[in-house]
């Protein structure tokens, strides 16, 4: 009790800019964080609860993850989104590299021109390319009814268009930091274009491609909105059979198949975490 | 180094700009173009529609109705943005000057729920808020402790609680888009006030300002341009919600994407729709121009 008590009065007093340990700061930041966790906390540990509300603690069950597993729409189309995120995140990254090295390698007519298009897919409202994908789609007569996952190819492109701008933002950032001198001597000790390309330039970007990579599958697992518009009714994606299970009615399997998607997400961030480090995935953002 | 000129390298620039501009010409400019030309259009039977070069579209938008629905989705955002600004900022300002072992961890624990999906993190929102959700519980027995209170007093007790109706109306899209929104403000802010020097924070405190003064004179003006980036950020994402309105909202509280969304989803017409997703994007440039109006006036303000 002494020893805590000296611990206690060891610590030095608030400096002025240590507003993190102002208790009404603290107590601020505490209720943001309850108010956004708090509703995906009940929504998790609902997920287990053996009844059909939602209020009422019953017991724990795994009824409800069998029965989302057992609903084969929901798992198509949870397929049907991982699917599109993988090949998304594919072609974004590949996209987005390009772009990104584009704009931080060269100078060419109408650079600014093509820097605010590329920036457009990130600032024009998810509802307005959603009816520019579905409008376009519709005017080209894109084949419908292919066989999988060929059908899934006009959600894929609609997401590619907004994924890949990001990508292009974290390249281009990360190369910002690039020592263009190691490149040059690389060309002077003789490496082509391509290996200089390969063996300098990747290395560097790697990083970058990653977060990019990160955030595009996120992007393309996330949208809705975008989706909603291009999907048919045999390419139904996660987020739009959830939707329509919201909408029509609240089933605690939604709960269950919410989890398993929250508990991703959070792997997935686990992930970047492992990657990138704590800093590293603060300084993307 | 300088960047390179394009001249002189044409075969890699080439095989670099290709991709990303055929791309972005073809899925989106030809797209985009193709909804502009259609809002030009009208329909001229079930599934044809002739672009004519009318304006009846543009100007069936300017009817009350359609107006107000704007205007009211404005106003919405602007409440949205203004909230999640008032209850961001303190936060930001906490992970600034949170000690460097947490740092990361704070800005983790805001990106989290940006990363959640956001159908998930609203039907979350949506079981909280039903009527024996949690949201209700809560109230009630808040009201029974009310009615408890007035008895010890000595006053009639007050009559049973019945829930509320928390959901379905506009008071349920407003908390709701600032449930959604709100990573999206503090991000902004918080890089903005990180690059802040601490020091003339310092001295501001140490020559007798208060801390609600050093705030105000100190801090918002140097981090002005990260405050307006997050206000935009915030501000135009919520201009266009859909998804909260939709599932949140009543019928009195849809936004002009959803309206939108009718006109192609429902009402089968394309042409009106068109117009209202480019006025959309139109409302949106012309917030982007005020605040890189307001950017160039800082920037000059400091020269």
């Amino acid at each position: 009790m002494a020893q805590f008590h000296r611990q206690l009065f060891k610590r030095p007093p608030i400096a002025p800019l240590d507003y993190t340990r102002k208790a009404w700061m603290r107590l601020w930041v505490g209720a943001t964080l309850l108010f956004l966790y708090a509703p995906l906390l009940v929504l998790m540990v609902f997920s287990f609860n053996d009844s059909k509300r939602n209020a009422v603690w019953k017991g724990f069950t795994f009824k409800y993850y069998e029965k989302a597993f057992a609903n084969s729409s929901l798992v198509d189309a949870m397929v049907n989104s991982l699917t599109i995120a993988l090949f998304a995140t594919i072609v974004s990254v590949v996209l987005g590299a390009l772009a990104g090295v584009l704009l931080w390698r060269f100078r060419f007519p109408f650079k600014s021109a093509v820097e605010g298009v590329m920036s457009l897919p990130i600032i024009v409202p998810e509802i307005c390319l959603g009816v520019a994908m579905l409008i376009f789609f519709a005017k080209i007569d894109w084949p419908t009814g292919m066989p999988w996952p060929l059908n899934l190819s006009a959600i894929t492109i609609a997401h590619i268009t907004f994924c890949f701008p990001f990508v292009a933002m974290v390249v281009r950032s990360r190369m910002a930091s690039f020592n263009r001198e190691q490149e040059e001597a690389a060309k002077d000790l003789g490496a082509s274009e391509w290996q200089t390309f390969r063996d300098i330039l990747l290395p560097h970007m790697k990083p970058g491609l990653i977060a990019g990579a990160l955030l595009a599958f996120t992007l393309s697992l996330d949208d809705f909105v975008i989706t909603f518009f291009t999907s048919g009714p045999d390419t139904v994606t996660f987020p739009v059979k959830v939707y329509s299970m919201v909408r029509f009615s609240v089933t605690p399997e939604v709960n269950a198949a919410s989890t398993i998607l929250i508990l991703l997400t959070i792997a997935l961030t686990a992930l970047a975490l492992k990657v990138q480090g704590v800093k590293g995935i603060a300084e993307t953002h | 180094m300088a960047l390179q000129d394009w001249k002189q390298h044409k075969r890699p620039f080439a095989a670099i700009a290709s991709g990303p501009l055929l791309w972005l010409f073809l899925f989106f400019l030809v797209p985009m173009t193709i909804v502009w030309l259609y809002s030009f259009g009208q329909n001229s039977g079930p599934a044809d529609i002739n672009i004519t070069g009318t304006l009846d579209n543009y100007k069936r938008a300017t009817e009350w109705l359609y107006l107000s629905i704007f205007g009211k989705s404005l106003a919405v955002a602007a409440l949205v943005t203004l909230i999640c600004l008032v209850i961001g900022f303190p936060v930001a300002m906490a992970i600034t000057f949170a000690p460097e072992k947490w740092r990361p961890w704070l800005l983790v624990a805001i990106m989290l729920p940006f990363w959640t999906n956001l159908l998930i993190r609203t039907y979350a929102l949506m079981m909280l808020m039903g009527s024996n959700g949690y949201a209700n519980q809560g109230l009630g027995a808040m009201w029974e402790g009310a009615s408890w209170l007035k008895t010890m007093v000595g006053l009639q007790p007050l009559e049973a609680w019945t829930p509320v109706q928390l959901l379905y109306n506009n008071f349920a899209v407003v908390l709701g888009l600032v449930y959604v929104h709100l990573p999206f403000m503090v991000l902004p802010l918080y890089s903005a006030l990180d690059r802040l020097d601490k020091s003339l924070i310092e001295a501001s405190l140490d020559l007798g300002a208060g801390h609600l003064k050093t705030l105000f004179t100190i801090v918002v003006p140097l981090a002005g341009p990260g405050i307006m980036a997050g206000v935009m950020i915030t501000l135009i994402p919520a201009l266009g919600a859909y998804l909260t309105p939709d599932l949140m909202g009543g019928t009195d509280s849809q936004m002009i994407a959803n309206v939108i969304e009718r006109q192609f989803k429902r009402a089968n017409d394309w042409p009106f729709g068109a117009a209202l997703s480019f006025l959309l994007i139109y409302a949106m440039f012309i917030l982007v121009a005020l605040q890189s109006l307001r950017g160039d006036r800082t920037k000059t303000g400091e020269r």
